[in-house]
């Protein structure tokens, strides 16, 4: 039983950072039914700034807070020169955009930064905390407290605050938004920034425990995109069901089957849900209009 | 008489590959020459695949590392000949595909993409994990094929480098021509149907998901061939040519030169290949590079480079 | 013997009767026409006849046969074959191109002969193209078949959408608004287009704005007001029948009292 309740510890953390990066994912789809391959290399720039901030001297809050910024402005910059510029292009120039735009940045760290493998201290030290005869990190816990007051805020965002509402609008319909007045273009900046900022965050919390470089983003990205589909393209509560399914799903492939292929069972499972149910756990049906 | 677009085509690519060589300031050229075309190839199926049916598929180096593997694995194991090696490497490809693609092209857009990728990770993460069979990351030996030797008893002789660019043309010329006849055929009419609206192409009787998967089986062929191509020439395989990263170049190459259509694939074959070769002094700038042009193409140029220049040149001679 | 016969078809979207319990019957070379206020329901009928919405209620009959819920593809081969309101041209296609894609079902063969160009599928091909420039010549766009699709005026790819259509040989033909954005001479031309169709035994279902056209050609009219049949008959009688002057041409002597006030 100790064992069970170990893998279900570590699922749940890496859960949690997937189920950021959906939330991510699923801001900017919902605002621009864009689909952000670049999503991951949030993660890894949040990681990566506050790696460096810190090693220039910086007290690991603000290097922190440097990071989660500089990746929100990243975010903005993505949407002004590269995805505002190619509205109404074909999915797969979108597609083809975006991962270009993950292999940029990603080009760009390593020639600012480096390719080197970096963490900085956890934030509460590196004692296991005892739970039932499992253990589970600090940081993990950060990890996940840090999931559920971002998925929170975002609820309060999208319910009490007529910004939040206008971004719901304008992913319901944009032409309907435009015309009761909202700025969608300002909301789609904003989407971006703030799924930035999530992704950035992401990465300031599980650095510690996993480690960064420049290169993690893809990978993360990939599980990121694959939990929101789980969970149900656009649907934040999907992406947070979405990603801690995921995060559960391949600790205990990797306990109980084989750790080589972990990142497998994700894909085997996401390839299984579009067979079964397309729309995911939490997805809404549509029909074509023709 | 003016030539078909077909003719035109083949013989353009056919009047390159065979002078360029005059060119050639070093035999390292033959080399790259050579993989131009095998990722030129590749590239050709995804043509077929994007350009003609619309569909987009993330993971068809997955298919390349099947007709790699294939080339490694049948000559050890079977005791088959390289080249017959490649052949089942490509039947198995088409099997694969066949049966991948049946519930994957049920699926649109972002969807299909990305199960098309975790198709195209899987095969790759078993290609490094089972190292008992293929070595696993650092590869394995692939035997040789035996071509150039029997050319050289008939009396020609070709270096290594040199016979491969010849042999690697050829194929690519052959695959051309393939994708170029079916873009005049029922079946391509059919693929380009239903790429401009599929619910019009139902309704004119084509069995919509029937030829997705004809486009996707075929393109799948494509790559697999691209992948032994490759293993035989370079005489040494890693999983490297399964990986994300490929598929994403492949499907880059595609559309940079202009998917829609054959030469302007494989010119965007020739751009990617030659670039990083180009810019070896450079190449911590590759992966920026790489990006930049990615993104930009698409946001100036989203046909293609090949189809908007023709539409700039057009638009001046009218 | 009826050819084509709808019997109590109905859908819903999100909760909404969209369409409901709708019945009437086409005969060889009969011209039918659906009228009824915008939003009554006729395109929505239309897709579920010719099988790209799947009906919640009743059933459709193909010259006897059930052929309700039946994709789009196989309808096509049992001789049904339609046009769009708003057009479904295959853009990056030239003209001709589309006129021979319609022909799909005479031309389609094995992949691997239209791979390698063998002589079976470069015939199959010029028989359709033979066919497709007839067809061009037909609806008076000869002159336009080299032409990309994209580059004709509207009214121009509707008659380019029912060549496509007409190269199925069809049975039953379903235009969905054939007229719309043509001008006087181009509305005539379609309006003998369809007339010389019918004469030939093809039944055709019509949807269209034009009410001389429809009062003109239609052997029978049925008026959908709501989702629900309110009215059917021979035009004469139709331009008579009080409930379609409510439905049909009341909304508009509102509007016009409105504008008056």
């Amino acid at each position: 039983m100790p064992e069970l309740l170990q893998f279900l510890l570590s699922g749940i953390t890496v859960g949690a950072v997937y189920a950021l990066v959906a939330l991510g994912f699923t801001i900017i789809y919902n605002a621009s039914d864009v689909v952000n391959f670049a999503q991951g290399e949030f993660v890894m720039l949040g990681g990566m700034i506050t790696v460096f901030s810190h090693a220039a001297g910086l007290p690991l809050p603000l290097a922190a807070l440097i990071a989660i910024a500089a990746t929100a402005a990243v975010g903005v910059a993505l949407n002004k020169l590269a995805i505002e510029p190619a509205r109404g292009a074909p999915v797969v120039s979108l597609i083809i955009i975006t991962i270009g735009a993950s292999i940029f940045i990603r080009g760009a760290t390593q020639l600012v930064f480096d390719k080197q493998i970096h963490r900085f201290p956890a934030f509460s030290g590196d004692r296991p905390i005892a739970v039932g005869g499992a253990t589970i990190l600090p940081q993990s816990l950060w990890v996940i407290a840090g999931a559920l007051a971002v998925f929170f805020g975002l609820w309060l965002f999208f319910t009490r605050t007529l910004t939040g509402r206008a971004v719901l609008a304008t992913a319901n319909n944009r032409i309907a938004a435009q015309l009761v007045g909202i700025n969608t273009n300002y909301v789609m900046t904003l989407s971006f920034a703030m799924s930035a900022a999530i992704g950035a965050l992401a990465g300031v919390l599980v650095t510690p425990i996993t480690m960064t470089s420049y290169d993690v983003g893809l990978a993360l990205a990939l599980k990121g995109f694959a939990a929101a589909m789980l969970g149900g393209m656009g649907n934040p509560k999907g992406a947070l069901a979405g990603g801690l399914l995921l995060g559960l799903l391949e600790a205990m492939t990797a306990g109980y089957v084989s750790s080589q292929y972990k990142d497998a069972a994700a894909f085997v499972v996401i390839l299984a849900v579009l067979f079964a149910m397309p729309q995911g756990l939490f997805g809404r049906k549509s029909t074509d209009r023709v | 008489m003016r030539l078909s677009g077909k003719a035109t085509t083949l013989l353009v690519l056919m009047a390159v590959i065979a002078v360029a060589p005059v060119f050639f300031p070093s035999s390292y050229y033959y080399r790259v020459g050579s993989l131009i075309f095998v990722n030129g190839l590749a590239v050709t199926g995804l043509v077929i695949l994007i350009g003609y049916a619309g569909q987009i598929s993330l993971g068809h180096a997955g298919f390349a590392g099947i007709g790699a593997y294939a080339c490694a694995l049948a000559p050890v194991h079977l005791g088959l000949h390289p080249a017959l090696a490649a052949v089942l490497g490509a039947a198995l490809s088409a099997l694969i595909a066949f049966l991948v693609g049946r519930p994957i092209l049920r699926l649109k857009g972002y969807y299909l993409a990305v199960a098309s990728l975790g198709f195209g990770i899987l095969v790759s993460m078993v290609l490094s994990n089972e190292a008992w069979l293929t070595g696993g990351p650092d590869g394995m030996a692939v035997e040789e094929m035996g071509l150039r030797a029997a050319l050289k008893a008939i009396g020609i002789d070709l270096s290594n480098t040199q016979f491969w660019y010849a042999f690697s043309g050829l194929v690519l010329v052959i695959g051309a021509w393939l994708a170029l006849n079916l873009h005049h055929s029922p079946t391509g009419r059919a693929l380009r149907a239903l790429h401009g609206s599929e619910v019009a192409a139902r309704t004119v009787g084509v069995d919509v998901a029937r030829y997705k998967l004809v486009a996707f089986v075929v393109s799948a062929v494509y790559a697999s061939a691209s992948g032994s191509l490759l293993a035989l020439q370079n005489k040494f395989i890693t999983p490297d040519v399964a990986g994300f990263m490929h598929s994403i170049e492949m499907v880059t190459m595609a559309v940079l030169g202009g998917a829609g259509s054959v030469l302007g694939a494989i010119l965007g074959a020739a751009i990617l290949t030659t670039l990083p070769q180009v810019l070896t002094v450079f190449q911590e700038y590759e992966q920026l590079m790489l990006g930049l042009v990615m993104m930009l193409v698409m946001i100036f140029m989203r046909e293609g480079l090949l189809p908007s220049l023709a539409r700039l040149v057009r638009g001046r001679g009218e | 013997m009826s050819l084509l016969q709808i019997e109590g078809l109905g859908i819903d979207f999100g909760g909404l009767r969209a369409v409901n319990d709708v019945s009437f019957s086409l005969k060889p070379g009969e011209i039918v026409s659906v009228i009824g206020p915008n939003g009554a329901g006729k395109t929505t009928l239309f897709n579920m006849i010719s099988g790209v919405y799947a009906p919640a209620r009743g059933r459709v009959l193909l010259d006897g046969e059930d052929v309700t819920r039946m994709p789009p593809h196989l309808l096509a081969r049992r001789g049904l074959s339609r046009t769009f309101q708003n057009l479904q041209i295959f853009q990056s296609m030239t003209v001709l191109e589309n006129a021979v894609a319609g022909h799909h079902l005479h031309e389609r063969g094995p992949v691997l002969a239209d791979l390698f160009a063998l002589p079976a599928s470069r015939r199959r091909s010029r028989e359709s193209e033979a066919g497709a420039r007839a067809l061009l010549e037909r609806v008076g766009l000869g002159r336009a078949a080299s032409q990309e699709a994209g580059s004709l005026s509207y009214g121009a790819l509707k008659r380019l959408e029912i060549a496509r259509a007409l190269a199925l040989k069809p049975r039953v033909l379903l235009l969905d608004e054939p007229a719309a954005g043509c001008n006087a001479v181009e509305t005539e031309e379609i309006d003998h287009l369809i007339a010389a169709v019918a004469a030939e035994g093809v039944s055709i279902l019509l949807v269209e704005h034009d009410m001389k056209m429809v009062m003109r050609i239609s052997n029978h009219i049925v008026v959908l007001d709501h989702g629900e049949k309110i009215a059917e008959g021979e035009p004469a009688a139709i331009s008579r029948d009080p409930r379609v002057i409510e439905a049909y041409l009341g909304a508009q002597a509102t509007e016009a009292t409105h504008a008056d006030g």
